[in-house]
């Protein structure tokens, strides 16, 4: 089945016109796992924040199904309750509301959507104490405030415990290994590879090979300047690791100038 | 009014909950204001010589006066002389007995807007005095009260009961004089609670006076003086509403807490007085004075106030640090929406030694709505190792409204150690953002965020009342609240 289908996505920024996608197209099915990775500026977050739905882009061109619905037609929430979730670049801090309280809220908003009751508060504080476990979440973070004062690996790790217990249907992870140390990274790797499933799609931003080290992917897709500009197999990320991006930068500036040579020349 | 933000124009324009009218009799003066009005009302509820003389005395002392221009609030210069100074239902003309005899008419009344006055229908452990325009009309408990030496009961039967205690406390903190409002308060007040709790006494339950506005272009102006005997503890809470009118009207009250050596005092306020529609027309004008003197060694007293309602909102419940060791504390939520303005916040006087105070301040606005702090520690020169922690934050929904803050503090012993904290944070796109992004509504993003901020001080009511705090803050930003 296919969880997510981008066609020719084009994207700018609301206010100042900027395109920054120029173009997308992806397409990833249940079970899968995609990477992306792509130098700094190239737009990966922007492609992240236009799937979970923020507002501040214009989408000029193209479409977006998700299990075969327009994702760009609702509303974030909905998305949300869809299944679709976002563990964020930055995770945002909300002072004076609890880190369980905000679960226990997120997760109800989820299971009313699905036609399912409140969530009991002993069977809640089973689910979160396991996923807690999971991804050894010491007790004082999850009451203390979302993310405020969180280190920059706590916020990360907390936004995967979310995952974990909101279980959604297609992750997608930004940056999610960033700021974590080596044994956060494998824990946190642990946590999501937890989540792999037949029913679950995930696409990962990363810029680092150790990652995917512990998460195989099953696709890794280049990002660069808006355009994905290559797609491989695991393969291909370490040889983005011992190489950098430019050769494949210049690989495709150079396919980009043959193609428009042969239109001239066609003419 | 709009913002970037749908959700959180049609969030704060929610309607006012409490604006029906109570249809009932009443025994009005007409308006205006002069010595024969004073008399009259002197007349009217039986008091001593005294009295009349402290009343007249403040009156006169007030027609020197200036209404003061300093506070960040604009409005249409109030007309005195257009202003009931006396209005009561006709049925209580000699004050609550048995609430058998209340008139229910005002039971309903009282029944809708939460505040059942059936002892066995009321919040377990919470005793009320329940005050309508310019009287109070029943107070529930006393005699499980009186079994342990508490008085609680309206201001006027406290004065025929209790002349000693009123005499030794009236204008023992808030002078008759103390500024414009407080000395127009003196000479008109109608009613109010009177509450004392004896020696080494912990009140048994919550005390609450509700206070309601019914009558058109009557001016409430009740009067609270509660006094905590040596060791004494209790807790008290104040609620407000009024109908919705197009006209402004003017509540000025006045509240003097004493507590003395080793004594409590919590008072809490969740102030929801109607606020004025969302252009701006109508509201209540809420010019209260409410100060407390820990007057004994080791005392506490407490002010918690959530104040969600009201056109304009002048008040500064404020401590006066006396006794060595004693304890001022200040918890404040305001909420300026629409065109609502609030400007509001305290003053602590550090006297005594070893003095301790701290100031929570946290400012919601939206709509047009501007939210001042305005909030004054004065260490004096015997205040020998006096402490203040001050934290003053402001929250902004929208563009279109305003924050402002002006501490001042004067320090005159070198051994006072003071700490503040500001800041102003706007609710961000981000915040809402991550909440939908998990699957919250914008609705409950934005109470939820709210709430978040405001909850250093909700978490100081006591739980009955936090639980009503937390819902009208929702309310009052529109939106369900967790
Ligand atoms: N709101 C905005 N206003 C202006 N420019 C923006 C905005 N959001 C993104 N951009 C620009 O769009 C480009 C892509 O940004 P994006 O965050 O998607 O990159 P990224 O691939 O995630 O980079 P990184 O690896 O550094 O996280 C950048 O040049 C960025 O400056
Ligand atoms: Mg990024």
């Amino acid at each position: 089945m296919t969880m997510l289908r981008i066609e020719n996505l084009h994207v700018r920024i609301q206010d100042e016109g900027t395109e920054i996608l120029k173009g997308i197209d992806l397409t990833i099915r249940a079970g899968e796992v995609h990477a992306i990775m792509g130098p700094n500026g190239s737009g990966k977050s922007t492609l992240a924040h236009v799937l979970a739905g923020r507002e501040g882009y214009e989408v000029t061109a193209g479409r977006v199904l998700y299990q075969g619905q327009d994702l760009l037609a609702m509303a974030p929430e909905i998305r949300a309750r869809e299944g679709v979730f976002l563990s964020f670049q930055y995770p945002v801090e909300i002072p004076g509301v609890a880190n369980t309280y905000f679960l226990r809220m997120a997760l109800n908003a989820v299971r009313k959507h699905r036609g399912l009751p409140e969530i009991d508060a002993m069977d809640f504080m089973e689910l979160v104490e396991g996923k807690a476990k999971l991804l050894e979440m010491e007790d004082a973070l999850m009451a203390r405030s979302v993310n405020e004062g969180f280190s920059g690996g706590e916020k990360k790790r907390n936004e995967i415990f979310q995952m974990a217990v909101l279980e959604p249907k297609l992750a997608i992870l930004d940056e999610t290994d960033s700021g974590l140390d080596i044994d956060a990274l494998r824990i946190v790797a642990t946590g999501i590879n937890a989540l792999r499933s037949p029913e679950r799609a995930m696409l990962v931003i990363t810029h680092y090979q150790r990652l995917l080290n512990y998460i195989e992917p099953d696709v890794v897709h280049v990002l660069a300047d808006g355009r994905i500009v290559k797609t491989g197999d695991r393969t291909l990320a370490h040889l983005l690791e011992e190489k950098g991006y430019g050769w494949i930068e210049a690989e495709a500036a150079a396919a980009t100038a043959s193609t428009a040579a042969t239109a001239v020349a066609k003419r | 009014m709009s913002s970037q933000n749908p959700v959180l124009d049609e969030l704060t324009s929610r309607e006012y909950q409490h604006g029906f009218v109570t249809d009932i009799a009443s025994d009005s003066f007409p308006p205006g204001l002069d010595e024969d009005v004073i008399q009259r009302l002197s007349a009217i509820k039986g008091e001593p010589e005294w009295l009349l003389e402290w009343r007249l005395k403040a009156y006169r002392h007030w027609l020197t006066m200036k209404e003061p221009t300093w506070a960040m609030v604009h409005y249409p210069a109030i007309d005195y002389q257009k202003i009931i100074y006396y209005s009561a239902p006709k049925t209580q003309k000699d004050g609550p007995k048995s609430l058998d005899e209340v008139d229910p008419e005002l039971l309903a009344t009282y029944e809708k807007l939460g505040v059942p006055l059936e002892e066995r229908a009321i919040l377990a452990g919470v005793a009320v005095d329940a005050v309508f325009d310019s009287v109070s009309v029943a107070t529930t408990f006393r005699e499980k009260l009186a079994e342990m030496g508490v008085i609680f009961c309206s201001f006027s039967e406290a004065v025929k009961t209790h002349p000693e205690l009123v005499k030794k406390y009236l204008g023992s903190v808030v002078p008759t004089g103390d500024n414009f409002f407080a000395a127009l308060n003196s000479a008109v007040f109608s009613d109010g609670s009177f509450c004392y709790i004896p020696k080494g006494v912990t009140c048994p339950m919550e005390l609450s006076t509700y206070f309601r506005i019914n009558q058109a272009d009557t001016g409430q102006f009740e009067r609270t003086l509660i006094v905590a005997d040596e060791g004494a503890t209790v807790s008290y809470l104040e609620g407000c509403t009024a109908p919705k009118r197009d006209t402004n009207q003017l509540h000025a009250a006045v509240v003097e807490l004493v507590a003395l050596a080793g004594a409590k005092i919590k008072y809490s306020t969740v102030q929801n007085w109607y606020p004025g529609d969302k252009d701006g027309k109508g509201g209540i004008y809420n010019f209260v004075t409410k100060r407390g003197k820990c007057a004994g060694k080791g005392s506490r007293i407490s002010w918690t106030q959530v104040e969600t309602g009201s056109a304009i909102t002048w008040k500064y419940p404020s401590c006066i640090l006396l006794g060595d060791d004693s304890v001022g504390e200040f918890y404040s939520v305001a909420l300026a929406n629409n065109f609502q303005q609030a400007d509001t916040g305290t003053k602590m006087i550090h006297i005594g030694k070893n003095t301790r105070s701290t100031i929570i301040s946290k400012g919601i606005s939206a709509g047009h709505g501007q939210n001042t702090y305005r909030g004054q520690v004065l260490i004096q020169k015997g205040a020998e190792g006096a402490r203040n922690y001050s934290q003053c934050d402001s929250l902004l929904l929208g563009d279109k409204c305003g924050a402002h803050t002006f501490p001042d503090i004067q320090v005159k012993n070198s051994t006072a150690q003071l700490e503040h904290e500001a800041s102003t944070s706007k609710i961000g796109e981000d915040q809402l953002f991550y909440c939908r992004q998990r699957g919250l509504s914008n609705e409950d993003a934005v109470s939820m965020i709210v709430n978040g901020f405001a909850r250093r001080v909700l978490k100081e009511l006591p739980m009955e009342f936090a639980v009503e705090a937390t819902k009208l803050l929702g309310v009052s930003l529109e939106g369900s609240v967790g």
